[in-house]
């Protein structure tokens, strides 16, 4: 059905197609109007016209220029037989009759199916098989790339590579395969077993084997070692407390006593803490040895050392203080309990105080020392120190500024926005400040406000270098430090100390110079209409702007011809015939050569060469040797020099040489040094693996024999590369040997397979390849 | 007065080395590269004077050796084929440097000869178009001397080669066959080009891997478990063999009939790694040390040469009067050692180091060696060392053939940088000398 509507549209699109043309023709035809047997052909012509817009069966039309065999019966016509018969073709006069529909749809499903493309050949398939191989195995051989790569830089390589086990047989294996034959052997075996020797596996006698049950020795040993150990402990103990018994000072009994009692006291405390219950038996037991000694009456005045002290004690002070002390101890022991807890809670208490007092004093004394001493401020947050600041600005010396300056350069680079804005505060409101003193100060007064404008424009300059982090690190010093100055400088007028001004002018100098860099001097614009201060400005300007004299020396600094000229050496003669030339010449030339010399400024290589040649000149002269003893014939000592005629007596002068090669070859240097000799034994070409003569000066130069290396040196030096041991068989590397997993499928297996089956990745690149 | 604590100078025994107090101070040792440098110049002469290579010569084949095969287990032993009809196989001792055994294995020609890798058995081929398996041990008393298996086959077989691990082993002629022991049937055979198959070798790491050079020029890999080859390479001449280096999978050499070796890359083969000259023939066989870090080849030329793997030059060459054309070279699995069969029906035992001392070293001429080993090295470049190092006497025929191809070479290389001078720029390429001998590479 479908067939037969396309049919029909084509033919409705080709009257259609007609229709339109034939107006187009129709002049064509007009004035090619000649006569009656064009009028054939011209039909012919449109009808092949007409054929050849359809689309679908377009088909070439043989021409033809002889009598044509179309209209013969006899022949059969040629026409068209080179041209595959198509089914539409044959299906066009059914196009009306309805009885071969079947027909019909059986065509164009056999239409609608694609046919099979030809196999490719077998030469084609291999190739491609051959491929994916290839690269499957070479893929599979990468793996080696390391392994090699390794062995071929290795510092040294032993083979066998890998380590054969030497054949270990245990002894009763050997004499398990072993028989007694001859009667010596048989005697032997005799023997052997009448004492029980035992031939199979642990060969110990019983005898032995009880004797390693009882202990081992390594048990042994360390048993002895312990005892040892703590013999010499106990020895070592007893020792110490017996020199200690001998020690008569009652001082260090009584300190020793002391930091006993401390100590005991610490413990207790920790005790207390830690665990209660102990803390209390512990407690009970101090409480005991206190009514004992409460009991004793060791503390009484009734003691023999006490009588003694107590006759003593009208002359001699320490003996009353001692008798004091011990009096006083005598009144705590005898105290109740409760009242001697309650002295210590006091005594604790206080000295808590103490503590919280000490510090605080401290506190102040840091606090009285900012002023004078500002090193001790650095740890301190800079909002505090910046209160301060604003409290008392006219306090604030200079170094104090300079300070701040500098812990702020130090500040972390996070809290720089921060500390910014701080600053912008701050300096509106010393701004404000300076408003407020413009009253007491009227020559102050235009600057401010003349300048107020200005500063605005400087602070939003300097924080846009503050966040430009690109030169972040190299300006924040010098950023901080005008930071810092210019307070200080707005303070200026409230003083009027005429050398304490001129410093801070002095800095405000440098502030002008950073300004500078920016925005050429704003501040010195503000600054002109000071008349008190310009002189001391003009004054200023000749010492510290270092603008001119800078370019004089510059200009110094460049090659100067008429220098050269001065100079003696022969070259310079040579050298000085242009140069005499060029003053006659014009300005404009040299004003151009000027261009040049300026252009070529920093390169001042003939001077270069010329120096590098007197050096040369100068080394390779022998020099004069000088014999003269100091003291010989004459007084010698300490600061007394030969006099001269001794010295010129001994002075040996070199004789003349003969003239150096280049002496009159201006622009060369010979170098005379060179031994033709010594040159036959020379390298002459840089070795392949060596980028550099220094590397290969530097290996020959490092000796490796053992006349100057260590034993151990020598022996890492003179490695050899490869170590092959005799009489072993070297087997080719094994995947298992450098840690890779052989593939464990034979090689075999695989063959037997069925090789000319594809896989479906084969198909694919099979596939590939035949639309290629 | 001197005092001086008597352990830093008294020995404990009287066995012991008298200690030798030493300041290793640089500045006062100020002639440390001049002396060096006449110590490396002592050791070159000395090696020179040492260097006596040749150990021994076993005779008793009647025709030109035409292969060798080691032994896998045992360093003694040596195998070898001849040209000959009676006995046309030997077994060696290279203890005694006497035939331990003579096989008459093949009528007419052995053309190949290979062991098994657990040498309990080995495989030959011969002009009789038979492969045969041999018990490696001799026949007993009064038994006669006969193959275990003999395969027939319907060509001529021109090589022969034993996997390093399992029981197959591969032949060449017209194709390159892999035979089971068990079958008389190939389990695989693999063609590309109609030309015969001159030798085929077996990866002794990737033990699936195959080689084989054909008379038509060629180069071609083998995949024995994908049984289809891989790649063939074109080269100007034809190639008479190839060896595997048994440390390194992926490289093997090629010895060719234009007096080069060729070191391949197998993933790379349009460029070859390096190009060995110095042969004035046809290289006719070619070993790799077991170490991996040098080869041995055999000449036309009647000599052998050694060549460091990574250098396009050899170290050593070993010729003699008597030595014809060598047609096959192996290298000892110890290392130590090379053998060479000629045509002259000898085989030749040298030492791979022409100048070792042979035997068990001392300590002390451990280090010496050592010492001096790395003295030539660190002055090899100096041009004196460099002269005597590098000097050897060479037959007349050889030396005069060097400058013939030298001169050669020269007037190719003049006549190539005329026309490249000559012509308008970029028409002629300029081909690298690697590149050079390679004609095509067939996937």
């Amino acid at each position: 059905m479908s067939a037969t509507r396309a049919a029909e549209s084509l033919l409705a699109l080709s009257q259609q197609e007609e229709l339109e043309d034939l107006p187009k023709d129709y002049p064509l035809s007009a004035s090619e109007d000649e006569g009656d047997s064009d009028g054939e052909r011209k039909h012919q012509k449109l009808l092949e016209a007409i054929s050849s817009l359809d689309g679908r069966n377009r088909r070439k039309l043989a021409e033809r220029s002889e009598a044509s065999l179309k209209v013969s019966e006899f022949n059969v016509s040629s026409e068209g037989s080179g041209e595959k018969l198509v089914l539409s073709d044959l299906l066009e006069p059914v196009k009306t009759s309805s009885s071969l529909a079947t027909v019909k749809k059986q065509l164009n499903r056999v239409k609608s199916k694609k046919t099979v493309e030809l196999p490719l050949n077998k030469e084609e398939v291999e190739r491609i098989h051959r491929e994916v191989a290839f690269n499957k195995t070479s893929q599979a051989l990468s793996k080696w790339d390391p392994v090699v790569l390794k062995n071929r830089q290795a510092e040294q390589l032993v083979f066998p590579l890998k380590k054969e086990q030497s054949a270990f047989a245990p002894i009763e294996h050997v004499l398990s395969g072993w028989k007694a034959r001859t009667p010596l052997e048989q005697e032997i075996f005799n023997l052997l077993h009448k004492n029980k020797q035992p031939v199979t596996d642990p060969l110990l006698t019983p005898v032995e084997k009880a004797s390693l049950k009882a202990m081992s020795l390594e048990e042994a040993k360390m048993r002895r070692a312990e005892l040892q150990r703590a013999r010499a402990l106990q020895s070592y103990y007893e020792a110490r407390a017996r020199r200690e018994k001998k020690i008569k000072s009652k001082k260090y009994h009584k300190v020793l006593k002391k930091g006993k009692a401390k100590k005991a006291l610490k413990e207790f405390e920790k005790l207390q803490k830690v665990n209660p219950s102990a803390a209390l038996e512990e407690l009970e037991k101090i409480e005991k040895a206190r009514m004992m000694e409460r009991m004793s009456l060791k503390h009484q005045n009734s003691g023999k050392w006490a009588k003694s002290k107590a006759i003593m004690a009208k002359y001699d002070l320490e003996a009353r203080q001692a008798l004091q002390e011990q009096l006083a101890r005598n009144k705590e022991l005898t105290q109740k309990l409760q009242a001697a807890s309650k002295s210590e809670e006091e005594e604790g208490g206080a000295e808590e105080e103490d503590e919280l007092l000490v510090p605080e004093a401290v506190n102040e004394v840091q606090m009285n020392a900012d002023g004078p001493n500002p090193w001790m401020l650095r740890n301190h947050p800079s909002d505090a120190k910046e209160a301060e600041i604003q409290k008392d600005p006219e306090q604030l010396s200079e170094p104090v500024a300079h300070e701040a300056s500098e812990s702020e350069g130090e500040e972390s680079p996070l809290a720089e926005e921060e500390i910014l804005l701080k600053e912008l505060e701050e300096r509106r409101s010393l701004r404000k400040k300076s408003g407020l003193n413009q009253d007491s100060e009227p020559v102050g007064r235009q600057e401010t406000k003349d300048s107020s404008s200005q500063e605005v424009l400087s602070e939003l300059r300097a924080l846009s270098q503050k966040l430009n982090k690109e030169n972040h690190q190299s300006r924040k010093q010098k950023v901080s430090s005008a930071r810092t100055v210019l307070p200080v400088q707005r303070e200026e007028p409230a003083e009027e100390e005429e050398p304490l001004l001129l410093q801070k002018r002095e800095r405000a100098q440098t502030l002008e110079e950073l300004e500078e860099l920016g925005e050429e001097g704003c501040f010195q614009d503000k600054e002109l209409p000071r008349p008190a201060l310009d002189g001391q400005q003009l004054e200023r300007n000749p010492n510290n702007q270092p603008g001119a004299p800078k370019e004089k020396t510059k200009k110094e600094q460049m090659i100067d011809l008429q220098n050269l000229l001065t100079t003696k050496s022969p070259s310079v003669k040579s050298l000085a015939i242009p140069t005499t030339i060029e003053e006659l010449e014009d300005e404009e030339e040299k004003d151009q050569r000027q261009m040049i010399k300026e252009a070529f400024a920093g390169d001042d290589v003939i001077r270069d060469f010329l120096k590098e040649k007197r050096e040369a000149v100068e080394a390779s002269k022998p020099k004069d040797v000088d014999l003269t003893l100091p003291g010989w014939g004459e007084w010698g000592g300490v600061g007394l020099k030969p006099s001269a005629k001794k010295r010129h007596r001994f002075l040996i002068k070199v004789p003349e040489g003969p003239s150096r090669k280049d002496k009159n070859l201006p622009n060369v240097i010979i170098n005379e040094k060179r031994n033709i000799h010594a040159a036959a034994h020379q390298v002459r070409v840089l070795p392949y693996p060596f980028t550099h003569h220094q590397q290969f000066e530097r290996t020959i130069q490092t000796p490796i024999g053992s006349t100057w290396n260590t034993q151990r040196a020598f022996q890492k030096l003179t490695r050899p590369k490869v170590v092959t041991k005799p009489g072993h068989i070297i087997k080719p590397i094994k995947a298992e040997d450098v840690g890779y997993r052989s593939s464990s499928r034979s090689d075999l297996s695989v063959v037997q397979r069925n090789p000319k089956r594809l896989s479906i990745r084969h198909k694919k690149q099979l596939k590939k390849n035949s639309v290629d | 007065m001197l005092s001086r604590n008597p352990d830093n100078y008294v020995r404990e025994t009287k066995l012991d080395l008298q200690r030798v107090p030493r300041n290793y101070d640089p500045t006062l040792h100020p002639f440390e590269v001049p002396r060096e440098y006449m110590r490396a110049l002592n050791a070159t002469k000395l090696e020179r004077v040492f260097a006596k290579p040749f150990l021994a010569s076993l005779d008793g084949h009647r025709d030109g050796v035409s292969c060798l095969a080691k032994h896998p287990k045992s360093l003694a032993t040596v195998l070898s084929g001849a040209c000959d009809g009676e006995a046309s196989v030997r077994i060696w001792n290279l203890t005694k440097r006497k035939c331990i055994r003579a096989v008459p294995a093949h009528e007419g020609f052995v053309r190949g000869i290979c062991t098994r890798f657990c040498g309990t058995s080995f495989f030959t081929v011969g002009d009789d178009k038979t492969v045969k398996q041999w018990k490696m041990d001799g026949p007993g008393f009064g038994e006669e001397e006969e193959p275990l298996h003999t395969i027939l086959g319907k060509t001529v077989y021109t090589g022969i080669d034993h996997h390093w691990k399992e029981a197959v082993f591969a032949t060449c002629g017209q194709q390159v066959d892999i035979w089971d022991e068990q079958r008389t049937n190939p389990i695989c055979s693999m063609t590309w080009g109609f030309d015969s198959i001159s030798s085929v070798k077996f990866n002794p790491i990737e033990t699936f891997l195959l080689g084989s050079c054909a008379s038509d020029r060629n180069i071609v890999l083998y995949d024995m478990r994908q049984a289809t080859p891989l790649k063939k390479v074109i080269l100007d001449m034809r190639t008479n063999t190839i060896c595997w280096n048994p440390m390194e999978a992926f490289i093997f050499t090629a010895a060719n009939e234009d007096y080069n070796l060729y070191t391949f890359d197998m993933r790379a083969l349009d460029t070859p790694v390096m190009v060995h000259m110095d042969h004035v023939s046809a290289v006719l066989d070619v070993d790799y040390s077991p170490t991996g870090k040098e080869f041995v080849s055999a000449s036309f030329d009647k000599s052998i040469r050694i060549f460091p793997m990574d250098k396009g030059r050899s170290r050593e060459v070993y010729h003699t009067k008597r030595m014809q054309h060598v047609i096959c070279v192996k290298w000892t699995s110890d290392s130590k050692y090379i053998m060479c069969g000629s045509d002259e029906m000898n085989i030749r035992l040298w030492k791979a180091n022409a100048s070792e001392k042979l035997g068990v070293l001392t300590s002390r001429e451990k280090a010496a060696k050592d010492y001096n080993q790395k003295l030539k090295e660190k002055f090899q470049h100096h041009p004196h060392i460099k002269r005597i190092a590098r000097h050897r006497h060479l037959p007349k025929s050889i030396y005069s053939q060097i400058q013939e191809q030298r001169i050669m070479r020269e007037a190719r290389r003049r006549k190539e940088v005329n026309r490249l001078k000559h012509s308008k720029p970029g028409s002629v390429p300029i081909v690298s000398e690697k590149k050079k001998h390679i004609v095509a590479v067939v996937k």
